[in-house]
């Protein structure tokens, strides 16, 4: 990715000066003005560009808020208080960083079902994928580890819970449960290096795996709604004819969905901050108490959908290989799914109707997962979802592997919908 | 080693499913409606948590200072009205009851408040107040149908009145289940006029729990303004960089 070979040079003297010493510049236009895009973009592709803009604003909002928390077992919970009560301010940066993690995963979720409803994740975007995958997996052990910081009783018990998990090791399971938390449980030891690993090396971690992302993404060009390959249609220029520079015309654009997203998060942090006690829950403002198990233990609501698959099931060991193998099966969508046409507005109907049962299927697990009904029936409906949740994957691999599925043909050139 | 865990896990469960359990036979909660910006409605709920909880409850993260401030109040109003301790403007609410001492009388150190309405919710709060009744078996005479075996005496009885249960009649192998509350003994107020004092309350705990409150909804006016117009203006400057798309 060095700068365009076209020599292209900034007009200013000093700037073409810094330009003939580090082609900074040039980079920067090779990745923006003359990036070329699809025209076609539609909804569904505001999402990456809004995960970029909550993660600068989780850093920035986390930046500020390390500099008034206390990272002990003894004075975080009273020292989140005093951000919200005497830090100029603090309640504003506290409820940006609390609803910015929240919508980052809504916005994450969106990104990541986009793919599959265009099928972004196929060749030659199988890496692209896989280190998107592997940001959601860095922003879960992020988002767990930011949870338990405020040091309440659902950041203790969620914590218990969770590193628990780690105890269905074989062998070394009690001893790993011990190494995560330096304590036998969850204590000063813990919310100390969580505290670290939350504001050092997690970020820099995502950080490095978003520019990995958008190198891989800037390498292949980018999918569009109708999956079709712009690059194999260039005009005289060299430039792809479905093709637009990123900038202006998508940074306008982002900007527009930027708007509309700032104004949902908004309304969200000035008038239901806790968002119904869903972003902010009620237990996590009681402090943390080793002798008090709260009502219900459970995990913010991102992550419920696979606590549902783990509570339904009644073996520990079982639970936790399912509750992996659920996360650890996206990483090979792209090699499960051998189909060749890419966007579901050409694939058959029975891909269309199965990733619609795969999205319900998560989201009502994940409403299971919250755990507000006590209604027995959950438990077993969770294992029915469960099962669903895998059987999309055999199924997907089975409908393409076998040829079962019947295509639309897939126009040379992409189609716009205004 | 896997069985210890798995144990404790499922004992975690148990506790979790046997609390909730608790909870299905709790009554059902009153709305507290309160309103915030009804100013002398949470006034009024400051003098009377100052004047009847205060003795045993702190607010540790709440200023006095900062309740003038937001509440409209003087520094001396607050110094005369709601401080009965030498505290100092600055100071936060803290009760000068010994928690020690106070673990011994009650079983329990009477908790913060701070938090309170942030952490039950301000339904349960208001409820909670409102369901005292005369219960001799309990060590302190009063229970609670809201918070069963609540170690708490009533604290506002004198203005309530003294409630008495009704029980339903016990099913086999469980306990009798409280009907409904009987006023026994008329109060201070009448039932209206509680109800009234203990949504104050309420509306001054749900202010502490997040005195941020106000000037966070007066913000948010403005900020939303901004974004309307914010998000207009890119989407007039997308259609105009757009006009040449096909």
């Amino acid at each position: 990715m060095a700068a365009a070979p076209d020599a292209w040079k900034p007009r200013n003297k000093a700037l073409a000066w810094i330009e003939d010493r580090l082609p900074i510049f040039g980079f920067m236009r090779a990745h923006t003005a003359e990036y070329y895009a699809p025209k076609n973009f539609n909804f569904m592709y505001y999402f990456g560009s809004l995960a970029m803009l909550v993660l600068v604003n989780q850093i920035v909002t986390g930046i500020f808020l390390t500099m008034n928390f206390n990272p002990s077992a003894a004075g975080a919970f009273a020292s989140v208080e005093y951000i919200m009560r005497d830090v100029e301010w603090g309640w504003l940066i506290r409820y940006m960083h609390t609803t910015g993690a929240s919508l980052f995963f809504v916005v994450v979720y969106l990104h990541m079902f986009r793919a599959l409803m265009y099928g972004s994740y196929k060749q030659p975007r199988e890496l692209l994928w896989v280190i998107g995958m592997l940001i959601y997996l860095a922003l879960m052990a992020e988002a767990f580890m930011g949870y338990v910081l405020p040091w309440g009783q659902m950041s203790f018990w969620g914590a218990k819970v969770i590193i628990s998990l780690f105890g269905a090791v074989p062998v070394i399971g009690n001893r790993l449960v011990e190494w995560i938390m330096g304590d036998f449980l969850p204590a000063d030891a813990t919310l100390n290096r969580f505290f670290a690993l939350h504001v050092i090396a997690l970020p820099l971690v995502l950080l490095l795996l978003v520019v990995l992302h958008l190198g891989a993404l800037h390498t292949s060009g980018s999918n569009n709604p109708d999956g079709i390959e712009i690059k194999q249609h260039k005009g005289p220029d060299g430039k792809p004819l479905d093709g637009i520079p990123f900038h202006p015309y998508y940074t306008v654009k982002d900007l527009v969905g930027v708007g509309f997203f700032l104004l949902i998060a908004a309304f969200i942090i000035f008038y239901q901050p806790t968002f119904f006690g869903l972003f902010l829950e009620k237990d996590n403002f009681v402090p943390a108490n080793p002798l008090v198990t709260p009502a219900a233990i459970h995990p913010v609501w991102y992550f419920t959908p696979f606590y549902a698959m783990l509570r339904s099931i009644p073996s520990k060991g079982l639970g936790v290989l399912t509750l992996f193998a659920a996360v650890a099966v996206l990483f090979f969508l792209p090699w499960i799914d051998r189909g060749r046409v890419k966007s579901m507005r050409y694939r058959g109907s029975g891909y269309k109707i199965a990733i619609a049962v795969f999205a319900l299927t998560f989201i009502w697990l994940g409403k299971i997962g919250i755990g507000e009904s006590t209604w027995i029936g959950d438990t077993y409906i969770a294992r029915a979802l469960t099962v669903v949740y895998f059987a999309f994957f055999v199924f997907l691999w089975a409908y393409t592997y076998f040829g079962w599925e019947k295509t639309k043909p897939v126009p040379e050139r992409v189609t716009m919908h205004e | 080693m896997n069985k210890r865990l798995w144990c404790g896990l499922l004992l975690g469960f148990a506790l979790a499913a046997g609390a909730v359990h608790a909870e299905e036979a709790a009554a059902t909660l009153y709305p507290a409606n309160v309103n915030l910006n009804d100013r002398a409605s949470v006034q009024r709920g400051a003098r009377i948590f100052f004047n009847y909880c205060a003795g045993c409850h702190s607010l540790e993260y709440m200023r006095y200072s900062r309740i003038a401030s937001d509440l409209g109040l003087t520094e001396q109003q607050v110094m005369s009205n709601l401080v009965f301790n030498g505290a100092k403007f600055d100071d936060p609410a803290l009760s000068s009851m010994p928690a020690a001492d106070a673990a011994k009388w009650f079983g329990r150190a009477p908790p913060d408040l701070s938090l309170e309405v942030r952490a039950k919710g301000a339904d349960w709060v208001y409820s909670y107040l409102k369901s005292f009744y005369l219960d001799p078996t309990r060590p302190v005479g009063w229970n609670n149908t809201v918070f069963p075996s609540t170690s708490m005496p009533d604290p506002l009885w004198s203005l309530q009145g003294v409630q008495t249960a009704v029980f339903a009649p016990a099913k086999p192998g469980r306990d009798a289940r409280v009907e409904k509350l009987d006023l026994s003994r008329p109060g201070l107020e009448t039932p209206q006029q509680f109800d009234r004092t203990a949504r104050d309350v309420t509306a001054f705990l749900a202010y502490v729990a997040e005195p941020n409150v106000y000037e966070r909804e007066r913000l948010g006016v403005w900020v939303i303004l901004y974004l309307v117009a914010f998000s207009l203006l890119a989407l007039f400057l997308k259609h105009e960089y757009w006009k040449d798309v096909h």
